[in-house]
C-alpha cells in the first residue's frame, strides 16, 4: 500500500471510529436515559420553581389567620374526606388548626427545605473539599487534627449530635438569627463536613500516588497546581454523590428537628413545623399533617432516585 | 485476641470523657441559668439563689465539671430539674420500654431481612429482588415519621385495627416496632443482598460446583458462611438507627420510654437529663461497635492476623 492510500485509509478510519466521549458526557448520557432519576429531577425543578416564585404562587399570607379558630376540610372531592361539613371553596386544601391556609404554608415551607438542603451542602462541600485535600496531600499535622476530630463525630449519628447542638443553642442569641435556620445551616454543616473530608482524604491518598501526579510533581508543577488541575477534578466523582445524598439528608435533618419540635421555630412555615403543629389535632382532623408528610415523601424519594441515578451513571460498579 | 479485647474496652473511656466534655460545654454555653426568672413561673430571688447554690450552677464552670464527672464515676448523673426523680431513676425506669421497643424491631428486622436479602441475590433480577430493592429504597428513604403518620391514619384512623397511641399490649406494639424495624430492615436487605451478590462470584464457589456439589450444600456452605460477615458489621450502624428512630416514634406514639423522655428534657431544657440520656445513647452506640469489632475478630481470622 502506498503511503497516500494508507493516509486515505487512515482519514477514512477516523472517521467511522466512534465520536470520542469524555467521561463526564458518559456519565451524562447515561443519567439521562435513566426515568426514575430524570423523574426525580422534574419533582425537584418544580419544588424549585415553588420555592422561587412562592410569594406569587402562594394565594394567601402563610402566617396569617383566616378561618378563626375553626379549622377547614380541603375543597378536593376526596373519598377520604368526604362527610366533612367544613368546606370552604376559597381555601384549596383548607386551613389548619388555628386557620392558616395550608396551600400556601406547603408552598412557603417549600422555600426552607430547598434552602436547607443547599446551603449547608455547599458549605460542606467548600470546608470538606479543602481540608480533605490538604490532609491528603500534605499530611501531617492537618490530618492528625481531621483523625481525630472524625473518631469523636463518627462516635454518634448525626441526629444526636443535631439534636444536643440545637438543644442547647437554640436559645443562645446565635440560635434565634432568622428564626433557627442560621443555626440550621451551621450545625448540618458542623455535623457534616467531616464525612466529606474524610471521602476526599481518601481519593486524594490514592490519587497522589498516581503516574500522572509524579509526573506533574517531576516537571515542577506547584502543589496548588497539582491539586487544582490534576487531583480535583478525578477526586470529583465520589464527591458529587456524597453531595447528591446530602442534600435530602440535610432537608430530613431540618424535618425530624421541627417535628420534635427544636427546628425552626414557628410560625415560620416547614413542613416538619406543620407536623408538630398539626400532631395535636390529628385524630380528629388529619389534613393539616397528612399533606406536610406527603411532600416530605415525595421530595425525598425525588431526590433518592437523582442520587442513585448519579451513582450509577459516574461509577456504573458502585450499583447495587 | 484478649488483649485485643480488653485495648477496646478501656478505649471505651476516652471516647465517653469526650462526650462528656462535649455535652457538657455545649449544656453550659446556652445562655443563662436555668432557673433564671420566668414570666409565667415566678420565683422570688432567695429561692433562685438557693436553688443555684444548690445544683452548684454558681461555682465556676471548670468546678462544675470536675463535679459533675466526679459523680459520673459514681454512676450519679444528678436530678432532673424538672420531675422529682434523679436522673438515673428515670432511665431505671423508662429504659426497659425502649430497649423492648428496640429488640422487637431488631429481631423483626433480621427475621424479615435476611431471607429477603438471601433470596434477592439468589434469585436476581426475579420479582422477590425487585420487592426487596424497592422496600431497601422506601425504607431508607422514606423518614420514618412520615410512613408513621401514614400508617397511623390507615390502621389506627380509617381502620380501626390498632390504638393511635400508647403502650402496654401487643396491640400498641404493632404499628411501633414495625415502624421502627423499616430502616434496619432495609439496610440489612441492601447489605445482605450486595454481600450476597459478592460471596456467588467468588472462585471458592466455581470451585466447589465444579467439584459437583449439591447447589444447597454450596449455598449453605460456602456462599452463606461467607456473606454474613459484611452483614455481622451492620450491627453496629443498626443499633445507632434503632436509638435515633426509637425516639422519634416513642414521640411520635406517646411511648413511656427514655427516648421519649429524651424529646420531652430538649423541650424542657432539662439539662441533667439531656446529658444523663444522651450518655447513655453514646454508651449504647460504642458497645454496639465494640461488640462488632470482636465478632468481626471472631469470625474472619484475616483480621486478628492483621491485628
Amino acid at each position: 500500500m502506498s503511503l497516500a492510500a494508507a493516509q486515505e485509509r487512515a482519514a477514512e478510519l477516523n472517521v467511522i471510529s466512534r465520536k470520542q466521549r469524555s467521561l463526564w458526557q458518559d456519565a451524562r448520557y447515561r443519567f439521562v436515559r435513566n426515568r426514575a432519576a430524570m423523574f426525580g429531577l422534574v419533582v425537584i425543578a418544580l419544588a424549585g420553581l415553588l420555592a422561587i416564585f412562592a410569594p406569587v404562587i402562594a394565594p394567601y399570607d402563610p402566617t396569617a389567620t383566616f378561618t378563626a379558630g375553626g379549622r377547614q376540610a380541603p375543597t378536593l372531592a376526596d373519598p377520604f374526606w368526604a362527610g366533612t361539613k367544613y368546606v370552604d371553596p376559597r381555601y384549596a386544601l383548607g386551613t389548619d388548626q388555628i386557620g392558616r391556609d395550608i396551600l400556601s404554608r406547603l408552598i412557603w415551607s417549600s422555600r426552607v427545605s430547598m434552602v436547607v438542603g443547599f446551603v449547608p451542602v455547599a458549605i460542606v462541600f467548600l470546608i470538606g473539599v479543602s481540608v480533605g485535600m490538604l490532609a491528603g496531600y500534605h499530611g501531617g499535622w492537618i490530618d492528625q487534627i481531621l483523625m481525630r476530630i472524625t473518631d469523636v463525630v463518627y462516635a454518634f449519628p448525626d441526629l444526636l449530635f443535631l439534636i444536643i447542638i440545637f438543644a442547647t443553642l437554640r436559645t443562645h442569641p446565635i440560635g434565634d438569627l432568622m428564626g433557627g435556620l442560621v443555626l440550621m445551616f451551621a450545625g448540618i454543616a458542623i455535623v457534616n463536613w467531616v464525612g466529606m473530608a474524610r471521602l476526599v482524604r481518601g481519593q486524594v491518598l490514592s490519587l497522589k500516588e498516581k503516574e500522572y501526579v509524579e509526573a506533574a510533581r517531576a516537571i515542577g508543577a506547584p502543589a496548588t497546581r497539582i491539586m487544582s488541575r490534576h487531583l480535583l477534578p478525578n477526586a470529583l466523582g465520589p464527591v458529587v454523590v456524597a453531595v447528591a445524598f446530602g442534600i435530602p439528608s440535610a432537608m430530613l435533618a431540618e424535618g425530624t428537628l421541627s417535628f420534635i419540635g427544636v427546628g425552626i421555630r414557628p410560625p415560620t412555615a416547614t413542613w416538619g413545623v406543620m407536623i408538630n403543629e398539626g400532631y395535636q389535632v390529628f385524630s380528629t382532623s388529619p389534613w393539616p399533617v397528612l399533606m406536610p408528610a406527603a411532600c416530605i415523601a415525595m421530595v425525598m424519594l425525588a431526590f433518592t432516585f437523582v442520587g442513585d441515578g448519579i451513582r450509577d451513571a459516574i461509577d456504573p460498579r458502585m450499583k447495587i | 485476641m484478649l488483649t485485643y479485647v480488653v485495648r477496646r474496652v478501656l478505649l471505651l473511656f476516652p471516647t465517653l470523657f469526650v462526650v462528656a466534655v462535649i455535652v457538657f460545654a455545649l449544656a453550659h454555653a446556652a445562655p443563662g441559668s436555668p432557673f433564671d426568672p420566668n414570666p409565667d413561673r415566678p420565683l422570688p430571688p432567695q429561692t433562685v439563689e438557693r436553688l443555684n447554690r444548690y445544683y452548684g450552677v454558681d461555682r465556676p464552670l471548670y468546678e462544675q465539671f470536675a463535679m459533675y464527672m466526679g459523680n459520673l464515676v459514681r454512676l450519679d448523673l444528678g436530678r432532673s430539674l424538672v420531675q422529682d426523680r434523679t436522673v438515673a431513676q428515670i432511665i431505671g425506669q423508662q429504659f426497659p420500654v425502649s430497649a423492648q421497643l428496640g429488640l422487637q424491631a431488631l429481631f423483626l428486622a433480621l427475621a424479615i431481612a435476611l431471607p429477603l436479602g438471601v433470596i434477592s441475590a439468589l434469585r436476581q433480577n426475579s420479582a422477590i429482588d425487585h420487592g426487596g430493592i424497592l422496600l431497601a429504597t422506601l425504607g431508607t428513604t422514606v423518614p420514618s415519621f412520615v410512613v408513621a403518620i401514614f400508617a397511623i391514619y390507615l390502621f389506627g384512623l380509617n381502620l380501626g385495627l390498632v390504638p393511635l397511641v400508647g403502650w402496654g399490649t401487643p396491640k400498641h406494639m404493632i404499628l411501633p416496632t414495625a415502624i421502627l424495624a423499616l430502616g434496619a430492615t432495609a439496610f440489612l436487605t441492601r447489605i445482605t443482598r450486595a454481600s450476597m451478590l459478592e460471596a456467588i462470584r467468588q472462585d471458592y464457589v466455581r470451585t466447589a460446583r465444579s467439584k459437583g456439589l449439591s447447589e444447597q450444600t454450596i449455598v449453605v456452605w460456602h456462599v452463606l458462611r461467607n456473606a454474613m460477615i459484611p452483614v455481622a458489621t451492620i450491627i453496629g450502624p443498626a443499633t445507632a438507627a434503632l436509638v435515633t428512630g426509637s425516639f422519634i416514634i416513642e414521640w411520635f406514639f406517646a411511648i413511656p420510654g427514655i427516648g421519649r423522655e429524651f424529646v420531652l428534657s430538649i423541650n424542657r431544657r432539662d439539662y441533667p437529663l439531656i446529658m444523663g440520656v444522651y450518655l447513655l445513647y453514646a454508651l449504647i452506640i460504642a458497645v454496639a461497635n465494640l461488640v462488632v469489632d470482636i465478632v468481626y475478630g471472631l469470625i474472619d481470622p484475616r483480621i486478628r492476623v492483621s491485628k
